[in-house]
């Protein structure tokens, strides 16, 4: 059982303790301890379960390559899943629960997948659970979907109680990882001057080095380290983070930073998370290297780990995952294990040396130590149930054999160890395959490279392959003297890093050499997702000889450490079973990020209210006040109706309508669009942008045009004031504004950059309010206004400025309602004021505010179209019955020439016509007029859709306008429109209608022109 | 080919599952093919795999650069549905979805379709009209969608918030045969079938030229050397433009970035699929237990597999709005594929300018839900010159200004 | 995250600031055109996996539209120029002829 040692732990405080609890048993820690380690320090070695044989795990690593030690942490709002308890600090009143298990972690009825493991190979459910065909997604995939899955989802009844935030940085140099390499290589950087972010992802500084018992310059690794980062912390232009890892590599240079601020502290005022967004001249790499388990049959048992996991245990956490611990390794490297054990005092019952022979210093200070070292051995099996109980010893090059028993309670294995090259692989840094070292480290040659074509993430130390600490250490000085000399600059006198030498490791891909199938289907490479040595030679047999065919077909590596551990064991596996070498299969891509990082981090501040900015008009704050009924457009909100208390929004609508119709109302119009369109090729670039002739505009007067994309389809419309000879102010529709402007600016720029104009967006300079309806003049005139505004001297689609009740404005006759209408607009400043000002002055005429259904209904009622309903950008202005704002005189107009191909000049187009149903109900909005027969792919013909249908309250009765096929020429006949409802002998409804014309109301125009 | 079933498995147990054989062949090219599919991913060896099974042609062969089903295949969110606006959209897409029900069977492959249903949230007065629309062409087409209110939405996906502060759900088109399938099985599938019929699937392959006499195609160069053929059908998405111009003509085509995201896996929590177009972002739950995100497509020329941040900020940005209680998971994983993106932004089904050369491309951000329909389309284009379900989807619609535009009905990637 | 030096204003742009415009330098065909130039104006693309020249707007900055070459392939960036240009200027087809000395303006 593991116990906590009397003595050791430098990174925990002896001298308190703090409560928490696991799966509702309270246990006690110390400061500093992670989860894991506090859990092994109260006996709990079992920490999960795993994918799909739900076997009880213990934790196999100790830092962020855990693939077992997953947990629910929290509760209620703040329940996270799937938290590695390797990289989770304990703090006071902590919650943990294990996962994927029912009922209980030691009881798992799921444990039963286990028995029949034989019957669930890799792939299986490929090949199985196809007949009878509705049984998959009612049977076997609720099934597989319950069983799988790990931790438990946050309850959907809350949201997120915790903040998110995001930092954006510029840097010379990012260094990630805090270890021996990236402190040498930031202090080198620091002190030649260098803006410099380094950040660490642990919440400690030194990486290995003070474990494994290095020194530099003399003195212990810790003290060396401790001295860097006071240093570091010295410098202004050197930003130190802990718990902050550089999560991915972007191209030309960008970083994400994934801080973890409250995890480990709960309860401050900060963010829990801030996601960094970083633009680096150059990246170091400092990331290390992941020590490789070895694949022999038991290996996933709880009490098995890796042997710098149990050495970090020991060393750092004062805790011992055994009292008897077996060491079996193919390298040097695991002997530090070994010694660091028998120095806390635990028992090391022997070291099984995969290799032929072992002298190296390590192995001769154990040896010396009175260790028993085996060479040429392995371990053939494992046994316990839910714990070790002993191994069974045998020779590495047999078949397994078993030559001894060893009672022992854990297994620390070492497999050798592969650099972290993730960062140098996100943006397409190539790798090569280092045959002493068994892995694969940076091809230099071939590194990923930014905008300039140079290599711009560095790798330096054991992330390049320079494991041991000397090496390590003149690596590092040497990578980023390559990033000083850009700079001009030169790197400072390297520090001597000292540690015993090592003699060359052997790769083992699986122990022993010759095992049988049988034990090949006991040993793990991928503990979460529970792929064997068996699965993958399984694959290869069956033609999926790709490393990505493997790694989909078995889920190898596609676990949340995403093969941290498993997947240079599996590539071997694999290229053992195709006869071919490792570097020819090849390895899969790296992609970001390097552990898990939150949603939450990823969205940042920007959630409910501001998940996105919006856009409000100088009047928005009385919208609100006044009980509008908000409908987005855009980024604007604007005011659908304004119901009345126990209104529904249909009678605010009609109620609206009827009053501006019968009196006066009042629409704030400031979201559409307003450009200034100045200079002496203005009435020319109008020209070519609007479908109609736009330079013959008088100043003082207002045109309606069109716009059309070069592809011929209509993109926009409004109206075009001409402010004087060289001065035009065009109206577009809301959505259009921004999109507009840009579509100006590009033809100016970058086609007609020789003709002489000016564009300027004025969208937001201007408030602006339609006074609409009858009574819409004695409005204006009682509050007042310096400048003509009778009918003779500011006429329909006329405009003009002065003061109206003190206030400076341009007044547009235009009317998008068929009534006598004047838009006016007003600085925005003022419009709130002026719209109030109306209001008051409106109140004897029974003046009503109105919202954007019952402008909709209004303009439909007048057969005006609606850029968005009745066009949809497949839609020409040759559709709509608007040839007469299509100028014939023009040789030229953007889409001009795309609306004189064969398409768009085909008779049978569809075109807009009015719709009445012959019974006054309303049409369903986008119903189709159905003709006979179906088409060549059995689909019933259609001759028409509705585009826009409403209920009029002005003639009482549905109405709508749609395009039909020669619809102006079959002016009286009815159409059948489709429903998606049916009838009594479930056929479809159909509801007739009539072809009218689409103007219904005031069709000679008498209302608006007065 | 022996069939796979619980019993195989059964029995294969018995002999530790050392007597599977391979799903499909490694052949030799041989020297001389009716047909040649440049491309191995699903639309290549749907093709391939209908043109045996409906037309009776199986001396194909089809030629990988890379391994079967590695490109865009085995990169998308494996959503399957059919609810699109245009007839001839609707058309493709139902002929696949349908082909999607008995897949399996038809394979003897489990590709575990799961018509789960997918809704496409309307947040907008705009949307609900646009949907609205769709359920009406749909009900025409055969497509069996309807529009659904908001309290339906939430009884189907209880972890949308449809009172959202900015984008209250209005409403949803709802297809309830719509899902997913597991998409590497898919070109799996059809590889093992193919093999099966006595098709060449040669990976590892790359065509280099396509040779011509007289106007018309008599083979194709690859780094395994010439091999003749009657008909050549390019299909390989992500690099169509760079295929056409070794073939001699240009597409209206432009390559970029698509990325999607899985979280790390958790419990079942949502057992549909929802597109949220208005805020753009789409999600679905795996088998596995993991949230499949679909992110935005970057608007420059890319062939790096690699997209830009942002997309992924937004995207997960919008999913939070639309699923709060996803803020709390975490990200496991983000990649990206190249996918062609055409002036119109639907697919490519047609004869080319060079006699005996056919396309299937174009497919932009949705193509893996028409595998089935673009196989079977475009095997029908090879064999007899023209197919009711492709002739719309012609290389000359482009000339003759005859679009067929869905952004009306749906403005996010897919 | 690409990174392009806006030859109006001299910002180094990240490309969240920035608006693409697809291939730039296309010769514009109006009325009178044939079908197919038009055709090939408003649709047919190389895509070359290589080196592009593309158009670039830096709406979140100046305003102005320039143009870039940059390879498809690895994202390198050869230069950028002012928009008002119909072909390459020679000093940016030098730059890419010192990074690419196979290659050539097409």
């Amino acid at each position: 059982m593991s116990i906590r040692l009397s003595t050791g732990g430098r990174l925990i405080d002896r001298s308190r303790k703090i409560g928490f609890s696991f799966n509702g048993k309270q246990m006690m820690a110390h400061p500093g301890d992670t989860l894991a380690s506090a859990l092994m320090a109260n006996g709990q070695m079992i920490m999960g379960r795993s994918f799909k044989y739900h076997r009880p795990r213990g934790v196999v690593a100790s830092g962020a390559e855990e693939p077992n030690a997953l947990v629910n942490l929290g509760k209620g709002k703040r329940h996270e899943p799937n938290q590695r308890a390797t990289l989770t600090e304990v703090f006071d009143g902590l919650e943990a629960t294990s996962q994927n298990h029912w009922p209980s972690l030691n009881w798992d009825i799921g444990e039963v997948n286990a028995l029949f493991a034989r019957l669930l190979p890799a792939g299986f459910y490929y090949k199985t659970f196809i007949h009878p065909r509705p049984f998959w997604k009612h049977v076997f995939e609720p099934f597989i979907r319950q069983s799988a899955g790990l931790g438990r989802a946050p309850d959907p009844r809350h949201s997120d109680p915790d903040r998110y935030e995001q930092f954006y940085a510029h840097a010379d140099l990012v260094i990630a990882g805090g270890g021996i390499a990236g402190l040498q290589a930031a202090l080198a950087a620091g002190r030649a001057g260098l803006k410099v972010i380094l950040c660490e992802q642990s919440a400690q500084w030194g990486g290995r080095a003070p474990i494994d018992g290095v020194e530099i310059d003399g003195q212990p690794a810790a003290d060396w380290v401790d001295a860097a980062v006071a240093e570091l912390a010295q410098m202004p232009h050197v930003d130190l983070r802990l718990r902050l890892m550089a999560a991915g590599v972007y191209d030309h240079g960008y970083v994400i930073g994934y801080e973890r601020l409250g995890d480990h502290a709960p309860g401050q005022d900060t963010p829990r998370h801030r996601l960094w967004r970083i633009r680096a001249g150059r990246i170091i790499a400092a990331t290390g290297a992941l020590e490789r388990p070895l694949s022999f049959a038991g290996n996933d048992k709880p009490g098995v780990m890796l042997a710098s996991a149990m050495r970090d245990y020991v060393v750092n956490w004062g805790v011992a995952p055994g009292a008897r611990t077996v060491i079996v390794t193919n390298n040097d490297d695991a002997y530090r294990t070994a010694l660091a054990l028998v120095a806390a005092g635990l028992s090391v019952p022997c070291i099984v040396d995969a290799r032929p022979e072992a002298n190296g210093p390590l192995v001769q200070e154990a040896r010396a130590s009175g260790l028993r070292v085996l060479t040429g051995m392995g371990i053939a099996s494992v046994k316990g149930l839910r714990g070790v109980v002993a191994v069974q010893l045998c020779a590495q090059d047999g078949a397994g054999e078993v030559l001894e028993d060893v009672v022992c309670d854990a297994v620390a294995m070492s497999g050798g160890w592969s650099p972290v090259v993730h960062l140098w692989s996100h943006c397409g840094g190539k790798l090569t395959w280092d045959a002493a070292g068994a892995f694969f480290r940076p091809d230099h040659a071939r590194p990923p490279t930014d905008q300039k074509g140079q290599g711009f993430v560095i790798c330096a130390g054991a992330a390049d392959g320079a494991l041991l600490a000397d090496e390590t250490m003149v690596n590092a000085a040497k990578s980023v003297g390559r990033v000083l000399a850009e700079h001009g600059k030169s790197g400072a006198a390297v520090p001597v890093a000292k540690a015993a030498a090592e003699a060359p490791m052997q790769p083992v891909w699986v122990m022993p050499a010759g095992a049988g199938v049988k034990k090949r289907a006991k040993m793990w490479l991928d503990f979460q997702n529970d792929v064997k040595v068996s699965d993958v030679q399984l694959a290869a047999r069956e033609g999926y000889e790709s490393v990505e065919h493997t790694k989909r077909y078995t889920t190898l590596g596609m676990a949340t450490d995403q093969g941290k551990l498993s997947n240079i064991n599996g590539l071997a596996v694999l290229a053992q079973a195709l006869d071919e070498d490792i570097p020819r299969v090849g390895t899969t891509t790296f992609r970001p990020p390097y552990t898990p990082i939150s949603m939450g981090a990823i969205a940042g501040e920007a959630r409910g209210e501001i998940f996105q900015p919006l856009r409000r008009t100088p009047i928005h704050g009385w919208h609100e006040e006044n009980g509008a009924h908000w409908e987005p457009v855009g980024h604007w909100r604007r005011p659908y109706c304004f119901p009345k208390k126990g209104e529904s929004h249909r009678d605010a609508v009609n109620r609206e309508i009827m009053a501006t119709r019968n009196g006066v109302g009042l629409l704030d119009a400031s979201t559409l669009g307003k450009i200034i369109v100045k200079g002496p090729d203005a009435g020319r670039f109008l020209d070519m942008l609007y479908t109609n002739m736009m330079s013959t505009l008088a100043p003082g007067k207002c045109r309606y045009g069109l716009m059309c994309s070069e592809n011929g389809f209509l993109i926009d419309d409004g109206v075009v004031a001409r402010l004087d000879a060289e001065s035009f102010l065009v109206h577009t529709t809301t959505g259009g504004a921004d999109r507009i402007h840009a579509h100006m600016e590009d033809w100016l720029q970058c086609e007609w950059w020789d003709w002489q104009v000016y564009t300027a967006n004025v969208t937001e300079q201007w408030a602006q309010i339609a006074v609409v309806g009858p009574k819409a003049r004695a409005v204006l005139e009682k509050l007042g206004a310096d400048f003509d505004i009778s009918a003779a001297g500011l006429p329909f689609m006329a405009w003009a400025e002065g003061k109206i009740g003190g206030f400076t404005a341009r007044a547009f006759r235009i009317s998008f309602s068929g009534e006598l209408s004047f838009e006016i607009a007003v600085p925005a400043a003022q419009g709130r004021a002026f719209w109030e000002a109306l209001l008051r002055a409106g109140v004897e005429f029974g003046i009503t505010p109105y919202g954007t259904e019952a402008l909709h209904v209004m303009r439909a009622e007048k057969g005006f179209i609606m850029i968005g309903d009745e066009t949809d950008g497949t839609v020409i202005p040759q559709d709509l019955g608007l040839a007469w704002a299509i100028s014939k005189k023009k040789g030229d107009y953007l889409g001009k020439r795309a609306q004189e191909r064969s398409h768009m000049t085909d008779p049978t187009r569809w075109k807009l016509v009015g719709l009445e149903t012959l019974d006054g109900s309303v049409l369903p909005d986008g119903s189709y007029a159905v003709a006979d027969g179906v088409n060549a792919n059995g689909q019933r013909n259609t001759q028409g859709r509705v585009t826009s249908t409403y209920f009029s309250p002005t003639l009482g009765r549905g109405i709508a306008m749609g395009l039909v096929l020669h619809g102006p020429d079959r002016m009286g006949e009815v159409l059948d429109f489709n429903t998606t409802k049916k009838d009594a002998k479930g056929e479809m409804r159909m509801i007739k209608a009539r072809i009218v014309s689409p103007v219904f109301f005031d069709p000679a125009g008498e209302k608006q022109n007065v | 080919m022996r069939r796979y079933s619980a019993f195989a498995i059964a029995r294969e147990a018995m002999r530790h599952h050392l007597g599977w054989e391979r799903a499909w062949k490694s052949p030799t090219p041989k020297a001389q093919y009716d047909v040649i599919i440049v491309g191995a991913g699903g639309h290549g060896l749907a093709t391939a795999y209908y043109l045996g099974k409906n037309h009776g042609i199986r001396n194909v062969a089809v030629i990988e650069k890379g391994w079967l089903g590695g490109g865009n295949t085995g990169r998308n969110t494996t959503i399957i549905r059919s609810n699109y606006l245009q007839d001839p959209s609707a058309a493709i897409y139902e002929k696949a979805r349908s082909l999607y029900e008995t897949l399996s069977q038809d394979l003897n492959y489990n590709v575990m379709f799961s018509p789960r249903g997918v809704m496409m949230l309307a947040q907008t007065e705009h949307e609900i009209r646009g949907y609205q629309r769709t359920a009406h062409a749909n009900a025409l087409q055969g497509v069996a969608t309807e529009f659904i209110s908001p309290r339906r939405v939430k009884e189907l996906c209880p972890i949308i918030n449809i009172d959202g502060p900015r984008y209250p759900v209005l409403g949803a088109l709802w297809q309830p045969r719509g899902g997913t399938a597991r998409h590497d099985a898919v070109a799996w599938g059809y590889a093992r079938a193919c093999s099966d019929m006595g098709m060449d699937i040669i990976q590892q392959t790359e065509v280099t030229g396509v040779k011509r006499e007289g106007g018309r195609v008599v083979g194709v160069e690859t780094t395994k050397g010439y091999i003749g053929c009657s008909k050549l059908g390019i299909v390989v998405a992500g690099h169509s433009g760079v295929m056409a111009e070794r073939a001699g003509f240009r597409l209206p085509i432009e390559s970029v970035a698509l990325q999607a995201l899985v979280s790390e896996p958790i419990k079942p929590i949502m057992d549909v699929v929802v597109m949220a177009n208005t805020v753009h972002g789409y999600m679905s739950q795996s088998d596995k237990g993991e949230m499949v995100i679909g992110g935005g497509a970057d608007n420059y020329n890319n062939y790096t597999q690699r997209g830009s941040f942002q997309h992924v900020e937004e995207t997960v940005r919008a999913l939070i709005e639309t699923f709060p209680i996803i803020s709390r998971l975490k990200m496991l994983r983000w990649w990206g594929g190249i996918v062609d993106m055409t002036g119109d932004r639907s697919p490519i089904i047609s004869k080319t300018p060079v006699d005996g050369v056919f396309v299937n491309c174009g497919w932009g951000t949705g193509g893996f839900k028409a595998i089935p329909g673009s196989g079977w389309a475009m095997a029908e284009l090879m064999a007899k010159g023209h197919s009711p379900l492709a002739d719309a989807f012609s290389l000359g619609r482009f000339r003759e200004g005859r679009f067929i535009d869905e952004s009306v009905a749906a403005g996010v990637a897919h | 995250m690409l990174t392009f030096q806006c030859p109006y204003c001299g910002v180094q742009a990240c490309e969240t600031e920035l608006a693409a415009g697809g291939e730039a330098h296309l010769k514009r065909f109006g009325p009178g055109s044939s079908d197919e130039d038009f055709e090939g104006y408003l649709f047919l693309r190389p895509n070359v996996k290589g080196v592009h020249f593309e158009r670039w707007r830096h709406a979140m900055g100046c305003g102005k539209w320039f143009l870039a070459a940059r390879c498809t392939a690895t994202l390198e960036v050869f230069g950028t120029y002012p928009a008002q240009t119909t072909e390459p200027p020679p000093e940016i087809i030098a730059a890419i002829k010192a990074r690419r000395p196979d290659w050539s303006l097409s």
